[in-house]
């Protein structure tokens, strides 16, 4: 495959503050890449520069090997499905879409006929003279899609496209978006904060916090193998716990000595420990290598949480067997459940349940949709 | 439900009530009153006279070659244009300006538009007066220029002074309306249209043209109509040269000719209803919708 964009060495500030340390990342034709992070990490900033909406202070942005810092918006192949569709609401659905050949002096017919091929890939044939602004949510959506498609960019920048729209909704469009990226062979750079939503629809994720890049690899592997306690804390749920590296394949925590997968650490050296919450299995106290006692249980639908005190660190637990609050329990975890990373800036302030609320994670969520 | 319903529309009704009274007092009223007097003559007998006479007056032509002209056509024609040609320069300048303004921080916004709204809190005959001293010929302007060694211009007493004068007066109710609607545009629809692949240019003609198309509507609308009735700047910046309508109405009035006045105000009033109606038609036919 062929880069098709490349980011190289990135800086960019606002009144001081940087909001893109450092960055370098290559984009390859065809795939689905999603800029994954926080609210302020920088993911929007990355695609506004691709975009040609900023410049980077210092760095430079290649376009399928060209030098591209300042060639203004318009002169770029590459368009952008905006996070609240900006469409025009003076012109109607067709020419809202018709807009960019409009601008490129496109015959009359060859507009027609594209224009109509696009409003039905979204499905929105029919919907041609119906003005914009009496759309609902999702229909406005796949007219900014078609819009931005029609000009046929080599590249789609969708600037977190899903977030006004409802769970339901949300994970139809999710779908659908794959099936375009597939069937048009674009290659998609989709901006999120939605980990879930990342995991679904990437061939490619990148995380990122604080204007650095955290990791970038497949859904798997940021999901199997976390490179730091942001990665593993942000992309799903994750017990983090401090442990001691004895020897390869061999790490102890909380006061039990594992058999784990990892190897090529020092001797003794210091690390983060992840398990995940699924990959822990409850049995009868003392059978386990691990015992604690459960604090709280919550009804999940597939799976109960359960939040349980090993030694005064909270772990989190999904398991489909009820358990009863204050049972005390023994803990199973297989050697290829634990997944060891480096210590870093992030040790230590994420992987603790003890503050856990669901209410906190929605209202963070909130909280970024508008800000960026 | 029902109950609160009622409750509501009537507290609405008697919340509204004191405007409703204002409404029919003080604009209702006063233009029966208009339509009434241009209808009838010194003792209140229906006569078209009035109307008549405003399209039949003749006097001897400007340039006094002896031919007769039609008053108050040539005043009508005169006041038109020169309203149009104002209204034209104040969109001209406004309409940059108000984009100018509705793009910068909120600060810089907030002193620009207190800058544009100062020269309102003063009288406009002490405006009037002022720009007298500028443009006379041995004004401000002509000492500039003379110390500039350019050579002084004679401005007062023409077409140009009065347009300077009503441009200057009417300039903020050109730049507000445009502005308030440009506040309000998504910046986003701006990116949108360069990703599109808009140059600048284009952008201005695809997107923000049509969007703040209300606000030049209504900016229009409130500078074509006080400045076509204007009066008193045409006296004293166009020297008494340059009768206008306004002028024309304030004449009738002191000289006690009410019914005519009156005639002249009605006969304005359906021209510029009749524009306005036009204008509104054209519109909102050809800004929205886009079919």
């Amino acid at each position: 495959m062929d880069k098709i964009i490349e980011l190289k060495n990135i800086t960019k500030s606002f009144d001081g503050e940087v909001v893109l340390d450092n960055i370098s990342l290559d984009i390859y034709d065809n795939e689905f890449i999603t800029l994954l992070g926080p609210s302020g990490c920088g993911k929007t900033t990355t695609l506004r520069l691709i975009g040609g909406f900023e410049t980077p202070d210092s760095g430079d942005v290649l376009f399928m090997g060209q030098r591209i810092n300042d060639v203004p918006p318009h002169k770029r192949n590459v368009n952008t499905v905006f996070q609240r569709y900006a469409l025009f609401p003076h012109l109607n659905v067709f020419e809202n879409v018709a807009f960019p050949l409009r601008e490129r002096k496109v015959p009359r017919d060859e507009i027609e006929t594209r224009v109509e091929e696009m409003l039905a890939m979204v499905a929105l044939k029919g919907f041609e003279h119906r003005a914009v602004t009496s759309l609902s949510g999702g229909q406005q959506q796949r007219v900014a899609i078609a819009r931005a498609l029609v000009g046929k960019p080599r590249v789609l920048l969708l600037d977190e496209p899903l977030a006004a729209l409802d769970l339901k909704l949300r994970k139809d469009m999710q779908q659908e978006l794959k099936n375009i990226q597939k069937a048009t062979g674009i290659t998609f750079v989709f901006v999120t904060h939605d980990q879930e939503e990342a995991l679904s629809m990437s061939d490619t994720i990148v995380v990122m916090s604080e204007g650095r890049i955290q990791q970038i690899g497949s859904s798997q592997d940021v999901y199997n193998e976390p490179q730091n306690a942001f990665v593993a804390d942000f992309i799903g749920e994750s017990n983090i716990v401090d442990g001691v590296m004895l020897a390869d394949r061999s790490v102890s925590f909380s006061g039990h000595v594992f058999d784990c997968v990892d190897g090529g650490f020092g001797k003794n050296e210091p690390v983060d420990v992840v398990v995940r919450p699924e990959d822990v299995d409850i049995v009868p106290e003392g059978q386990g290598q691990l015992s604690g006692v459960v604090t709280s249980v919550t009804f999940m639908g597939v799976h109960y949480e359960v939040i349980v005190d090993i030694g005064g660190f909270k772990w989190m637990i999904q398991t489909t067997d009820f358990v009863g609050v204050d049972a005390h329990i023994g803990l199973v975890i297989e050697p290829d459940a634990i997944h060891i990373m480096k210590k870093s800036e992030y040790s230590g302030l994420y992987g603790d349940y003890a503050s856990f609320s669901n209410e906190f994670d929605e209202l963070s969520d909130a909280e970024s949709e508008g800000s960026e | 439900m029902t109950k609160k319903k009622t409750r509501s529309s009537l507290v609405t009704g008697l919340a509204g009530g004191p405007y409703e009274v204002w409404a029919v007092l003080f604009i209702l009223v006063p233009l029966a009153f208009v339509a009434y007097y241009a209808f009838t003559d010194n003792d209140f007998r229906f006569t078209t006279a009035n109307i008549v006479r405003f399209f039949t007056d003749t006097s001897p032509a400007a340039g006094g070659e002896g031919t007769m002209v039609r008053t108050y056509l040539v005043i009508s024609w005169r006041s038109i244009k020169l309203a149009v040609i104002s209204t034209a320069v104040c969109l001209l300048l406004g309409y940059p300006l108000a984009y100018i303004i509705s793009r910068s921080s909120p600060r810089a916004q907030k002193t620009m538009m207190t800058l544009i709204m100062i020269p309102m809190w003063m009288n406009f005959l002490i405006r009037t007066y002022a720009w007298m001293t500028i443009l006379q010929d041995t004004g401000i302007l002509n000492n500039l220029l003379a110390k500039l060694g350019l050579g002084r211009i004679h401005i007062i007493g023409t077409e140009t002074a009065v347009i300077i004068g009503m441009v200057y007066d009417y300039l903020p109710y050109m730049i507000l309306p445009i502005y308030s609607i440009m506040a309000k545009m998504d910046f986003k629809l701006i990116e949108a249209a360069r990703d599109l692949g808009c140059a600048p240019a284009g952008v201005l003609r695809r997107v923000i043209l049509p969007l703040s198309m209300p606000g030049v509507v209504n900016g229009i609308t409130m500078v074509l109509i006080p400045s076509i009735s204007t009066f008193y700047i045409s006296q004293k910046l166009g020297d008494g040269m340059f009768f206008l309508l306004g002028d024309a109405i304030e004449g009738q009035y002191v000289a006690n000719n009410l019914h005519f006045a009156a005639a002249i105000a009605f006969i304005l009033m359906v021209a510029l209803l009749a524009a306005m109606a036009a204008m509104r038609y054209f519109t909102d036919r050809h800004t929205y919708g886009g079919q």
